[in-house]
Order: structure tokens, then C-alpha cells, then sequence
């Protein structure tokens, strides 16, 4: 599969502070990838950079073999959809008009059909009409999940799969959505998308992406499948707690933070 | 297909549906309830003409009376001028109010409340009275033109000050703002109170006027410098709606739907810059109505730009005209200045709006 995105020696500063120091990431079509790390390891500020809004002090990132600056905006979003962590809408738009902001300069009927599919996929068809503000947390972060979707999918129709980041989705997100929204960006990524989520469940992760890239003090810490990744040795080291990595019964690792265990222990 | 799940829900849904329905004819509505307002403005004032009169005053109908030369006069020299200016400066108004609110994404946001009016003001007054001195005489004869220019370079310096303070990395402090433009009004404030204490009588009476608000004394040409303004305003409003629109999600995720976040505030600024300034070069610093018209149009039509911003335009028209011609009546044959009415009906709004705003935060 071709490279949709390729970051090079990624180096971002702010003020005295290294928020990125020599970062390279190489995602290809229909893979997903999830980034973890603790607080702080550079995972927004990555993300933010592949996604054009950032420039790096040093480095390059390449979107579809093209330079991400050398895009208009516009053109951008045709490639490119990204899912920021907190989003706060003051006016009182509805959840349709959200979701219908996704689709560009399109009118409402042209893409009547995507909407209303992506409002399914979120489960939010019956709140619709709602005004985003009055929703919960977690509602508003699906409605604005089902944006993107919306997004995304008008741009592949026009230039072929695309890029789709996601920071932190799923933060506000009881269990079952959570686990919706994971296998939404997995049916993009089996239609050839390139997914880039950051998470914060390990499990999450684990079960989900293809490949996890771990990243620690703004670092490169680690980057392979899960069988690489997933060790009690790197846990320690990245996250500073000791864990035990089981296996299910499908063979997928699981992790399980040293103190949880002994909780469940004496079962 | 609707499910709704309890009978908030439906209501909800209801009320969203009442909102397209309302949007849906909005705009020919308003455009009627404009008509309407210019029409009965036109029979009030110090010199009353009664509607019965007004056909004959336009040439309409044939049958002229002795009165119909003096209606004629008072109507095309004084009357129509002042409605029209009085409409567009309405509508400049209401729409640089709207777009402001946008740009901030904040509902509180107001040329007049955070100081972008008497930054335009206190350059007004400053050509005044420099105008005026020996030093600007030879400026004199291009008062006409210098004071809407000035206006607007003191409107935008301003508003630019304003978003440089209050915006830090793509995020507005809505506290930040509204206290930076309470600052900026009292510079400004202190700048016109300057320039009060220096001033002879005669331009004292000038500058008491940008200080009130008032729409009398307008003639065809100041009438003709708004036209423009307002034309491209209209223009350009249909190019940055869906940008304002996205821009609700916050810089960073309206740059990621597309939009040229940069170029949509530049844009912006000058256009409220320009709106305001123009605007209060004409009629003196008028508050409330980019507040007041605006949010009630959300209520009814939804927040989206495409709709709100010429809905403005049109609210905001109606509103001055109605409030000019009740400044005209209600102390005849004397005029009450208008921004005294408007501050009236739109300052308890402003609370309304406040308040509403605590109740959801608490939630």
C-alpha cells in the first residue's frame, strides 16, 4: 500500500520547551494506527502537525507525496479529516447543521443521504434536530465524530482515500460508544483510509489499531504491531506502572495494571 | 427518519422544525415589514403628513393640493434621506454585530459595547476638531469624506487591537475580550473627553452629537456614503457566512473543515471596521442594536450565517427606522437622540442574553 502521510524528523518547539524532537511516522492507506504515550509525549502536537495545522521547526510532513503546506485549506479538508479533543459550539446549531458542516460548500440535498448515514453511525438520527449545546459530552463529541465522517467521505469521493486523525475520540465516550467509534474508523480504514487515532485505553488501542506507535517525552519510543509493543518491559518504562500483558482467548494481548489485578485478585 | 425518544426530544425537534419553517420565509417577510416601517416613517415628524397625502407628494396621483409643494419638500429633502440612512445605518449596524459575534463566537460581542463604535467616534471627532484648527484648514472642505474615513480607521484599529488582546493560539478569552473592550471604551472615552475640553461651542455641539446618537441634519450626501458600504457588506457577506458559520467550531477545526481561517478574519475586521465606522460617521455611536437583533434572530431562524447575516441587515433596518421615527414623535417638536432609545430596549436584552448564557454554564 502507498504512504497517504510521511513526517520526517518532526521538531517542535515552544518557548525553551521540545514538544517534538525528531519524530518520523509513515502511515499507508487502509492502515490504523494508534498513537499512545503519558501526559505531555507530544501526542496532540503530532497529530496537529500531520494534520497541516501546525508547522514544525524542523522537519517535513508529506501528505500523498505532496508537501502538507503546499495545500490550500480547502484543498486540505478534501484530504484530510481531523477530530480535535474539545470542541465547544456557542451559537445554537443543530445536530444536522453540525453534521452538515462536514460536507463543504455542498448543498444540503447533494449529500442528504451521507448525513443522515453518518448521524446513523453515531446514533444520534433521533437527536437531529436537537441544538448541539443542550446535548451531553458524549453526544456532542459523536455529532462532531459524524461531522468528520461526513467529511471524509466527500473528500474520497473526489480524491480517493484520505487521512483521517482522531485526538482522544472517544474521552467522553460510555463503553458502547467508545467501542462504536473505534469500529467506524476501522470500516474507513478497510476501505482504504489511514487512520491515526491517539488513545488513552491501552486496551482500546490494542484491540483496534494495527500498529501502535508509542510516544514518551517527545519521543519516538516505540513503533510496531502489538505483539512488539505490548510488553510488560515497555509499559514499565513509558508509563511507570507495572502491568501484566494476558493473552484472550483470540491470542490479542490484554493489559492489565498491576494494582487492578490485585483487586480482582482473590476471585 | 425522526425517532424521538421522550417528549423533550419532540419538542425539541418541533421547535427546530418551526425554525426552518421561519427561515424559510424570513427574508420576503422582513423586506415587507421594512416597506411597511419607511412607509408609516414617512408620514411622522415635526411636519405630520397623513398617509392620504403621501401619493400625491410621490407624483402617484394627479390631483396635487396647495399642501402637496410644501409635502413634496419636506419628503425628498429631509424625510427620505434620513429614513434611508437611517435603514442602512440599521442595517450596517445589526450585520457588523452579527459578523462580530461570529468572529468571536460569542453572542456578547457588539461594535458599540466593546468599544469599536468609539474608537470610530474618537477618530471622528479628533478630524473634527482638528479639521477645525488653523493646522487642518486646509482639510475643511474634505470634511464630508475625511469623517467616515476616519471613522473607519479608528473602528479598525480598534477591532484589530481588540482580537489582538483577547485571541491567544486560535483561542478567544470571552473574559479577556469584554474586559479589553470596556478598556478600550474608556481610552476612547477619555480620548473624547480630551478633545471636549479643548473644543469651542460649535464643535462641542458636533462632537455631543457622535457622543448620543442621533439621525437628524442627514442629507443625500451622507445618505450616499452608506450605500456603497453597504453593498459590498452584502456581497461579502455571502462569501464569509459558511466561514463564520465553521468558525463556530474554533480556529483550529474551522481550518480543518477548510476554511482559510487567516483570510476569514482579515476580512472580517475590515468589514466590521468599515460597517461600524461608516455607520457611526453618520449617526453617532448607536449601541445595542448589533446585539439585540442578531440574537433574537437566532432564536427564531438559527444561528446560520447564510440566513443571519441578511436577516440582520433587515432587522436591523426595521429597528432603526422604528426607533427614528418614535425619537421623532414621542418628544415633538423637539427630537430625542435615538441611541438613548436603543440603549433602552437593548440593554435589558444584553441582560437577558447574560443571564441566559450563567444558566447554561451552571448546567
Amino acid at each position: 500500500m502507498s504512504a497517504v502521510i510521511e513526517a520526517r524528523g518532526l521538531r517542535m518547539r515552544a518557548g525553551r520547551a521540545t514538544l517534538l524532537d525528531g519524530v518520523g511516522l509513515t502511515v499507508a492507506a487502509g492502515e490504523m494506527v494508534a498513537i499512545i504515550g503519558p501526559n505531555g509525549a507530544g501526542k496532540s502536537t503530532l497529530l496537529r502537525l500531520l494534520s497541516g495545522d501546525l508547522r514544525p521547526n524542523a522537519g517535513e510532513v508529506r501528505l500523498k507525496q505532496r508537501d502538507i503546506s503546499s495545500y490550500a485549506p480547502r484543498e486540505l479538508a478534501a484530504r484530510r479529516a481531523m477530530l480535535s479533543q474539545h470542541i465547544n459550539v456557542t451559537f445554537p446549531f443543530t445536530v444536522e447543521e453540525i453534521v452538515l458542516m462536514g460536507a463543504g460548500e455542498r448543498r444540503a440535498r447533494e449529500v442528504g443521504s451521507l448525513v443522515y448515514a453518518a448521524l446513523d453511525e453515531v446514533g444520534l438520527t433521533h437527536f437531529r434536530e436537537r441544538q448541539l449545546p443542550t446535548l451531553s459530552g458524549g453526544e456532542q463529541q459523536r455529532a462532531h465524530f459524524a461531522r468528520v465522517l461526513v467529511q471524509l467521505a466527500c473528500g474520497e469521493a473526489e480524491h480517493g482515500p484520505g487521512l483521517l486523525l482522531l485526538d482522544e475520540p472517544t474521552s467522553s465516550l460510555d463503553l458502547r460508544h467508545q467501542i462504536d467509534l473505534v469500529e467506524a474508523a476501522g470500516r474507513r480504514a478497510a476501505g482504504g483510509t489511514a487512520v491515526i487515532a491517539i488513545l488513552h485505553d491501552l486496551n482500546l488501542a490494542i484491540r483496534f489499531a494495527d500498529r501502535l506507535v508509542v510516544l514518551a517525552g517527545g519521543k519516538l519510543a516505540a513503533d510496531g504491531s502489538r505483539a512488539d509493543v505490548v510488553t510488560r518491559e515497555i509499559i514499565r518504562d513509558i508509563f511507570e506502572i507495572d502491568a501484566v500483558v494476558h493473552r484472550g482467548e483470540d491470542g490479542v494481548p490484554y493489559v492489565l495494571p498491576q494494582s487492578m489485578r490485585a483487586a480482582v485478585a482473590p476471585r | 427518519m425522526s425517532v424521538a425518544i421522550g417528549t423533550e426530544a419532540h419538542g425539541l425537534g418541533r421547535r427546530a422544525s418551526a425554525r426552518r419553517r421561519a427561515a424559510s420565509f424570513a427574508i420576503p417577510l422582513l423586506i415587507t415589514v421594512l416597506a411597511v416601517a419607511a412607509v408609516v416613517a414617512l408620514g411622522f415628524g415635526a411636519a405630520g403628513i397623513p398617509l392620504s397625502r403621501l401619493p400625491a407628494a410621490f407624483g402617484l396621483s394627479g390631483e396635487g393640493t396647495a399642501m402637496t409643494a410644501r409635502d413634496q419638500l419636506v419628503l425628498w429633502s429631509i424625510r427620505v434621506p434620513r429614513i434611508a440612512a437611517t435603514a442602512m445605518v440599521g442595517g450596517l449596524l445589526a450585520a457588523a454585530g452579527a459578523i462580530m459575534q461570529g468572529l468571536f463566537r460569542n453572542p456578547l460581542a457588539d461594535p458599540a459595547l466593546v468599544g469599536v463604535s468609539s474608537g470610530g467616534a474618537l477618530a471622528a471627532a479628533s478630524a473634527i476638531v482638528l479639521t477645525d484648527s488653523r493646522f487642518g484648514e486646509m482639510l475643511r472642505f474634505l470634511q464630508t469624506e475625511l469623517l467616515p474615513l476616519a471613522a473607519f480607521a479608528g473602528s479598525l484599529a480598534t477591532t484589530a487591537l481588540l482580537y489582538g488582546i483577547s485571541s491567544r493560539s486560535g483561542r478567544t478569552s470571552i473574559a479577556v475580550f469584554l474586559l479589553a473592550g470596556v478598556a478600550i471604551t474608556a481610552i476612547a472615552n477619555a480620548g473624547i473627553g480630551l478633545l471636549v475640553f479643548v473644543a469651542d461651542d460649535r464643535q462641542l455641539r458636533d462632537i455631543t452629537f457622535w457622543m448620543l446618537g442621533s439621525m437628524s441634519g442627514v442629507t443625500w450626501t451622507k445618505a450616499a456614503v452608506l450605500a456603497p458600504i453597504l453593498v459590498i457588506g452584502l456581497i461579502a457577506c455571502a462569501f464569509i457566512a459558511r466561514g463564520l458559520d465553521l468558525l463556530v467550531l474554533g480556529e483550529a477545526d474551522a481550518f480543518h473543515g477548510g476554511v482559510d481561517v487567516e483570510r476569514l478574519k482579515r476580512i472580517s475586521i475590515v468589514m466590521v471596521s468599515a460597517m461600524t465606522g461608516v455607520a457611526v460617521s453618520i449617526s453617532g455611536v448607536i449601541g445595542f442594536v448589533g446585539i439585540v437583533v442578531p440574537h433574537l434572530l437566532r432564536l427564531v431562524i438559527g444561528p446560520a450565517h447564510r440566513l443571519l447575516l441578511p436577516a440582520s441587515v433587515l432587522s436591523g433596518a426595521i429597528l432603526m427606522v422604528g426607533a427614528d421615527t418614535l425619537a421623532r414623535t414621542i418628544v415633538a417638536p423637539a427630537e430625542m437622540p435615538i441611541g438613548i432609545l436603543t440603549a433602552a430596549v437593548g440593554a435589558p436584552v444584553f441582560l437577558v442574553i447574560l443571564l441566559r448564557q450563567r444558566g447554561l454554564a451552571s448546567l
